[in-house]
């Protein structure tokens, strides 16, 4: 077991490496000269060259390479020039929005897509597992930008009940104070109710869209690996033992389902962390998301590589922390 | 002596894309309280689909087309799902090849051994702990408290065997059906299970449905064999009778096929390939590749007493 | 044997040809069939788009400016007065085009990669893998993003940027696949004889590998044109002038707060039937080409 956690740890220092390597690439092929836009549009050849010196332009690619590295480390993801600050400080600001909408939208997921799987595999052709494969085939080919407009349209335009896109909180409500950057559970702990309705109102649909658009691919998998366990020799030897249905799918396949599924919530974090983009953008949502399309909108090259670069280690965190809880969990790796 | 066990003229079907299987035709068994009988038969004979059969193990795309199972003065086919459940693993047990697999890989085997006492033996949860760990120590595991605590992945696959087999004898069944228990095992091993199933089913009274192709564990075990080729019942007879005399040409050729060391004979294997079952011969199945076949072959051959306990499904074998 | 196993005609599946075989797969099914029917509309209505559709998909008219699906413009016209079906099907030319240009170039590049990989083994496996699994580190989306805006909005950097994203698919499963063949009984063979090493790859091995990576490419198309439509929406894939079903979407998108709803959801119907119909043939392909692969 520690063999293993040791080996997971080891692996990502590789592979966050790798993902500096690809960001740093990509922002240096970045059109335009960095120096001639941190220069500014007034500076004279001579002072975008000082730049270009100051900013180690003319040096070897490889240690560009050192020297951006050693900027990550010290927090410096560049600046924007649309806000004026750090990046790494916009998106320290923007990520709670982000992470709320993606809590959320995971919660809907695991709890809709998880037991429709489940059921769909082991009621097989009847009408749940239809409707889980129409989720699954349908739900993967509906572009999320899409659903989300479609859902604003239904639920906003036609039918009322959805508020208007415009952020996290209705007009007019105060902010509940700082806690924990998510609305919710700040409103909640500072009981102002009329916030935490307002903000679970404005949560609602995006948190839905986006979790639909996850929820698609995991029931798929889901009642795979479902149905697989179902097939697998000690379930077969487990109905000859005479034991009641009860215990049979929803203790032992279940439970041996459960454990590979646990590694499609890497899978699914993935998802939902590119949908994140689309549907923040859809709902006008202030989250790292929008930030980095708005930046991109205003030809401001910085956020939008940090914000990738950003992407690129938390997922790899997340992957992580996926295999170490499975590892856990699994007894077959537990114990040796 | 009534037999605990009685098949009559089972028959079984799979529906595929391809066509009806016929996988089983007809077939016939009995096996006696505390007996050991042999089921034997190629590859594809339809031994395991009629073991599964007896425990009303199959699923769609099989179906049971005809037959009578008798246990113990009941038809198995016409109980409610729910009378079955309750013959499962307290009445007739079941072991299968591949022990490692068929032992549930998240949870401790003990604990797997315990809830079948607690379901099925009536023991008390507190109970049923102590129970499991002197089930293990029965079957020949050393330090059994430990083991119980373990996961098959831990255990070897003899061990997981013994594993199996406590499990199933643990519940004190009438009847213990063995499908292949030894594939996949070391010879060695495979010896030290089979030892297991004989005494433990000795001690415990149980009989045992031993299914398997290798004619040289049925010698070893068996009291009574029983012959099946492409689904058909052919044969059956006390294990001695049919080394020593066996009637159906499809027996005499297995025998005749088996290499000898003590004797210097060209190998026979037999001629032909097992027929399709998709689109099999009428009647008598092996006669395609029999040399005493005749035109009374292609219609329906029963079983036919031709001795004491000796039965054979052919009409060129003489006898009553 | 496996206890619910039967024997089947003469020890085996008769020896079908695989396009007969397809064909009744696909017939079988209604969906597929549709779904190839789609397929089959799709492609030609793009390839003769300038031909078939009545109206010009630039050329604006203001009278008729947001005019509701009518007998005259069948999915309504947008706030130049264009008429949205004739946009919508010259739209389809970029996407397709797009998507198998990005296709074409990840399967070819990571066949290769993957081949060479998985044949060769050692070290060059293990850089080649790490240069995988860099990729795939990202979620691919987020990848595309990031490429498309370093390189830039027009077509051909699109699709480098999703082709990237998309070679570790190819290259895992034709790795896999080499890794399997390649102590199988021909490949030894043709090793005897004294075949060059290049030659057991690419003319022995690597046609055998060819179905899974049919099945995967087919379903990897309706991929494409997700993250094509996607990238276009916020702005970082296509623009105009240039119409895709993703930009479409996104001009679309304004509308719904009055109303006009056609603006948005036609050209989105067109890439989620497209992208199904990719999905619902991919599938039948799978059924026939690769059973092991079911239910994944």
């Amino acid at each position: 077991m520690l063999g293993y956690i040791g080996r997971r740890v080891l692996l990502v220092i590789p592979t966050l490496l790798g993902v500096t390597i690809v960001t740093f690439v990509l922002t240096y092929v970045l059109p335009g000269n960095p120096a001639l836009v941190k220069a500014g549009p007034l500076a004279t050849p001579q002072h975008i060259a000082e730049m270009e010196r100051r900013m180690g332009l003319d040096q070897p690619m490889a240690v560009q390479y050192w020297r951006y590295l050693r900027g990550l480390f010290r927090g410096d993801l560049g600046e924007s020039h649309t806000t004026g600050r750090p990046v790494l400080e916009d998106l320290i600001q923007r990520v709670p929005a982000t992470l709320e909408l993606t809590l959320a939208a995971l919660l809907v997921a695991l709890a809709a897509g998880i037991p429709l799987g489940v059921v769909a595999a082991v009621r097989r052709d009847g009408w749940l597992d239809h409707v889980s494969r129409l989720v699954g085939v349908g739900g993967v080919a509906m572009p999320t930008f899409w659903t989300g407009l479609l859902s604003l349209y239904v639920f906003f335009y036609a039918l009322g009940v959805a508020p208007p896109p415009l952020g996290r909180l209705g007009a007019g409500i105060t902010p509940p104070p700082r806690v924990t950057g998510l609305l919710t559970v700040d409103a909640l702990v500072a009981m102002h109710w009329r916030a935490l309705a307002s903000a679970l109102h404005q949560l609602v649909l995006p948190a839905l869209v986006l979790g639909f658009s996850v929820m698609a691919p995991l029931t798929r998998m889901v009642r795979a690996t479902m149905l697989e366990v179902l097939e697998s020799d000690y379930i077969k030897a487990a109905w000859a033992a005479g034991l009641p249905r009860r215990t049979v799918v929803y203790g032992d396949a279940l439970r041996n389902c459960m454990i590979p599924v646990i590694t499609l919530i890497g899978v699914v974090f993935g998802f939902l962390m590119a949908g994140n983009v689309v549907v923040e953008s859809v709902f006008a949502w202030p989250g790292i998301g929008n930030y980095a399309i708005a930046a991109m909108m205003s030809k401001d090259s910085g956020p939008i590589q940090s914000f990738v670069l950003f992407v690129g280690v938390v997922y790899v965190f997340i992957n992580l922390a996926v295999d170490l809880v499975y590892g856990l969990v699994d007894p077959r790796i537990r114990l040796r | 002596m009534t037999p605990l066990l009685a098949l009559e003229d089972l028959t079984v079907h799979f529906d595929t894309e391809d066509g009806v299987v016929q996988a089983v035709d007809g077939a016939a068994l009995a096996v006696g309280p505390g007996e050991v009988v042999g089921l034997v038969g190629e590859s594809g004979s339809g031994k395991s689909v009629t073991a599964l059969a007896i425990l009303r193990l199959l699923r769609p795309p099989a179906r049971v087309v005809s037959g009578r199972i008798r246990f113990d003065g009941r038809d198995l086919l016409a109980l409610s799902e729910e009378e079955m459940r309750s013959v499962r693993g307290a009445q007739i047990s079941m072991v299968f090849q591949s022990p490692r697999t068929s032992l549930n890989p998240v949870l401790p085997v003990g604990r797997q051994i315990e809830r079948l006492l607690v379901r099925h033996g009536g023991a008390a949860p507190g109970q049923a702990k102590a129970r499991a760990v002197a089930m293990l120590r029965e079957a020949g595991i050393a330090e059994p408290e430990r083991r119980a605590g373990q996961y098959a992945h831990q255990l070897s696959g003899g061990m997981c065997q013994r594993v199996m087999v406590a499990m199933a004898l643990a519940t004190n069944p009438r009847l213990l059906i063995a499908d292949e228990p030894t594939t996949g095992l070391d010879v060695s091993i495979a010896a030290q299970i089979l030892e297991l199933l004989r005494d433990l089913g000795r001690r415990t009274g149980a009989a045992i449905l031993l299914i398997t192709h290798d004619l040289g564990v049925v010698a070893r075990l068996c009291d009574r064999v029983v012959v099946m080729h492409a689904g058909q019942t052919v044969e059956w007879a006390p294990v001695r009778r049919l080394f020593h005399a066996p009637a159906h040409p499809y027996t005499r050729a297995l025998i005749r096929s088996i290499p000898r060391v003590d004797r210097e004979i060209a190998m026979e294997p037999i001629p032909g390939a097992v027929p399709s079952l998709l689109a099999p011969p009428h009647g008598c199945r092996f006669a395609p590749r029999c040399d005493l076949v005749r035109a009374e072959c292609t219609a329906h051959i029963p079983l036919r007493e031709i001795e004491a306990e000796h039965r054979v499904a052919c009409v060129a074998v003489e006898g009553r | 044997m496996s206890t619910l196993a039967y024997v089947s005609a003469d020890g085996g599946p008769a020896r079908r040809s695989a396009a007969v075989l397809l064909w009744r797969r696909l017939s079988r099914n209604a969906m597929s069939l549709a779904a190839l029917a789609v397929l089959v509309v799709v492609a030609l209505t793009a390839v003769g788009a300038p031909v078939i559709m009545p109206y010009d998909p630039d050329e604006p008219d203001a009278e008729h400016a947001l005019e509701a699906p009518s007998g005259r413009h069948w999915l309504g016209t947008d706030l130049y007065g264009r008429d949205q079906l004739t946009r919508i099907v010259h739209a389809g030319r970029v996407d397709l085009l797009v998507a198998l240009a990005a296709t074409a170039i990840a399967l070819s590049i990571g066949s290769v990669l993957g081949a060479v990989s998985g044949y060769r083994g050692g070290w060059i496996d293990q850089l080649l893998m790490r240069v995988i699994d860099t990729i795939q580190a990202f979620p691919s989306f987020i990848l595309a993003m990031g490429i498309a805006a370093a390189l830039g909005n027009s077509v051909t950097n699109i699709v480098i940027a999703i082709a990237i994203t998309h070679v570790p698919i190819y290259g895992r499963l034709i790795r896999g696949e080499m890794l399997r063949i390649r102590e199988m009984e021909y490949a030894e063979a043709a090793r005897t004889v004294g075949n060059p090493r290049r030659r057991i790859i690419f003319h022995h091995l690597l046609p055998n590998c060819l179905p899974p990576v049919i099945v995967q490419a087919t379903l990897a198309m309706g991929f494409a044109i997700l993250t094509v439509a996607a990238l276009s929406y916020i702005g970082l894939g296509i623009r105009p002038p240039t119409s895709e079903w993703g930009a479409m979407t996104a001009e679309g998108a304004g509308y719904i707060v009055s109303g006009e709803w056609w603006v948005f959801l036609f050209p989105g119907t067109a890439i989620m039937a497209t992208v199904l119909s990719f999905n619902l043939v991919g599938d039948a392909l799978r059924d026939v080409l690769d059973p092991r692969m079911k239910g994944v």
